[in-house]
């Protein structure tokens, strides 16, 4: 009978044991090229505002002469234009997502420079 | 890939044409429409893999008969373009009246910024 | 003539991954008529292109769906390389077409997925969404996104696939094939699934020709017409055949997607026997000045981009006629006269995309 051809799978899976990851236990392992979040190396950063002009989305904005550099973490897509347009290559894509939020956050990096003393901003 | 004919026409022309497209066997693919120097509509057909398009040039204000009753599956594109576009096109089997979208702006697509 | 009543059916609706309102016209069991109310996900991304230049307009072709995401951002990336006379290199289009048939497979196995759900074969859908994490966990590590890939640039592609993974990508398909055979003949052979499927919403030859259906849906009434057979990308270089059969039901469309799955899995072991070395994209200059139709095949039929540019850096207009669009009139002719118990599944087996409908 045909009925039964589910059988035969569903004994196998019952012998496996499941399929899924029990996630707050496990996390799934991401891999090398997983797009995760923009990560930015801010001490490398010139400020020219070529991620801020081809981000999609709008979501970086860059200010010289604060030497700041933020992204807004809901609106990125995580295409990876920005990293891929910058010219010291300062922005990279790294494969750890961004945590859950409620609301708008933007994250802030500011370059430390001489004139500047650290706390400022 | 096969050619792509492109054939201007006048709007008046426009059901004869698409009569002898038909007779022919053709089947519709698409109904464009391009708000750059008046409405520019875009028929396209295919037959063997072949695209053979009809473009008309047209305004808002001139009305537009409907293809529908010789393509019947043209409805929802004229909908389409008359809700989106604003271009007036009688006729149409079944028409919407600007219902088959839920956008809270008027002919969105119609205007030039 | 028996009560005429009206039943609204959708947005909501358990069986409906996407929002989609049809107003079912029934006279007691009978569905007469359906009229279709669409545009609850309408974002007007054909509108965007006026705002975002012709490069950064790649990222939001491929986000109008999410399943046929990588096909939508070929689609547009291959008008716009045919306006500028880009040559992609070899390696490039090869890597699109593994992409794309991927794509396919993934897209096809959910679908297999929620039509068991639509008839309440639970397991059966479980194991196809257990096959189809297979696929998402190759896009992954091959390019970074589950479903947005964010790899198909104009010109060529971004990422490339080393001769070691390309192997993995093998073995795991080989793998997944044997599965895929287990499962697929539950939907072919089963008992219950016949009587949910066999002679419900036939669409013959010559209706689907009338009524303009593309994709699965033509092919299952008996069209052979497959984009693919046009040769573009890699496709000229492989060696396949578009597959139909002549019920024009249910059956038909579930079984012409189940064999689509398998020469997918063909198609991608001829990729990476084929592969050739070199670039993977062409650096691309200037501004785009044209037009330029380009129909390729999705999972759910042909899709037809049209793009217009005029010599600037944003386009003029970019218009995307999906195939849900083309096989809704189908639908509705299909929802004709069939009971109300079946219209679940008779949306269901057009496979549709409301997101890319809608755009």
């Amino acid at each position: 009978m045909s009925v039964f051809k589910m059988s035969k799978t569903l004994l196998k899976n019952i012998f496996h044991g499941p399929y899924t990851v029990p996630y707050p236990v496990k996390k799934k392992e991401t891999y090398e090229r997983t797009r995760g979040k923009i990560g930015i190396s801010i001490d490398d950063c010139i400020f020219c505002g070529m991620c801020e002009r081809r981000c999609p989305t709008g979501a970086i904005q860059t200010d010289k002469a604060k030497t700041s550099w933020s992204i807004e973490r809901l609106k990125c897509i995580q295409c990876g234009y920005c990293s891929e347009v910058c010219p010291k290559k300062c922005l990279t894509m790294e494969n750890q997502y961004t945590a859950p939020s409620y609301g708008n956050v933007r994250d802030e990096y500011v370059k430390c420079t001489n004139i500047q003393s650290p706390g400022e901003s | 890939m096969k050619e792509q004919i492109l054939k201007e026409i006048s709007p008046n022309d426009l059901l004869t044409e698409i009569m002898k497209i038909k007779n022919d066997g053709y089947r519709l693919v698409a109904i464009s429409c391009t708000n750059k120097n008046g409405m520019e509509l875009t028929y396209s057909f295919d037959k063997d893999y072949e695209l053979l398009n009809i473009r008309l040039i047209t305004d808002t204000e001139t009305e537009l008969p409907s293809i529908s009753i010789l393509y019947p599956y043209s409805f929802l594109y004229e909908n389409e373009i008359k809700e989106l576009f604003g271009v007036k096109i009688t006729g149409i089997i079944p028409d919407f009246n600007d219902n088959l979208y839920k956008i809270p702006v008027k002919t969105p697509f119609g205007v030039n910024e | 003539m028996g009560n005429r009543t009206i039943v609204p059916f959708g947005p909501q609706h358990p069986v409906l991954p996407e929002p989609i309102h049809l107003d079912l016209v029934l006279e007691d069991e009978t569905v007469v008529e359906a009229i279709p109310r669409i545009g609850y996900i309408h974002r007007g991304l054909e509108k965007l292109v006026e705002k975002r230049d012709y490069q950064q307009y790649c990222y939001v072709a491929e986000r109008i769906c999410g399943i046929c995401s990588f096909m939508h951002g070929m689609g547009y990336c291959m008008s716009i390389e045919r306006i500028m006379d880009v040559e992609v290199p070899e390696r490039g289009e090869f890597l699109r077409t593994i992409w794309a048939e991927l794509s396919r497979l993934h897209s096809h196995l959910l679908w297999l997925g929620l039509l068991a759900d639509a008839f309440g074969f639970e397991s059966l859908f479980m194991q196809s969404w257990k096959l189809r994490e297979q696929v998402l966990d190759i896009f992954e590590e091959t390019t970074g996104g589950r479903v947005i890939f964010s790899v198909c640039d104009i010109g060529g592609v971004r990422k490339d696939i080393s001769s070691e993974t390309l192997m993995k990508i093998r073995t795991v398909l080989t793998e997944m094939e044997k599965e895929l055979k287990e499962t697929t003949s539950v939907f072919i052979n089963d008992t219950t699934v016949k009587l949910r499927t066999k002679g419900v919403g036939v669409l013959t030859k010559q209706m689907a020709f009338d009524l303009g259906a593309v994709g699965p849906m033509a092919r299952a009434s008996g069209i052979e017409m497959d984009m693919r057979t046009q040769g573009y990308s890699a496709y000229g270089k492989l060696d396949f055949k578009p597959i139909t059969n002549d019920g024009g039901d249910c059956y038909a469309r579930t079984r012409v997607r189940i064999k689509e799955m398998f020469q997918s899995i063909d198609l991608i072991r001829q990729c990476i026997d084929k592969i050739p070395g070199g670039d993977i994209n062409v650096k691309v200059k200037g501004t785009p000045n044209g037009e330029q139709f380009i129909r390729l095949e999705q999972p759910r039929g042909e899709v037809v981009y049209y793009t217009k540019a005029n010599g600037t850096k944003f386009l003029d207009r970019v218009r995307v006629r999906t195939p849900t669009f083309a096989n809704l009139p189908a639908l509705l002719e299909t929802l004709k006269n069939c009971s109300l118990a079946d219209v679940p599944i008779l949306i269901l087996t057009i496979d549709p995309c409301i997101s890319c409908t809608e755009r």
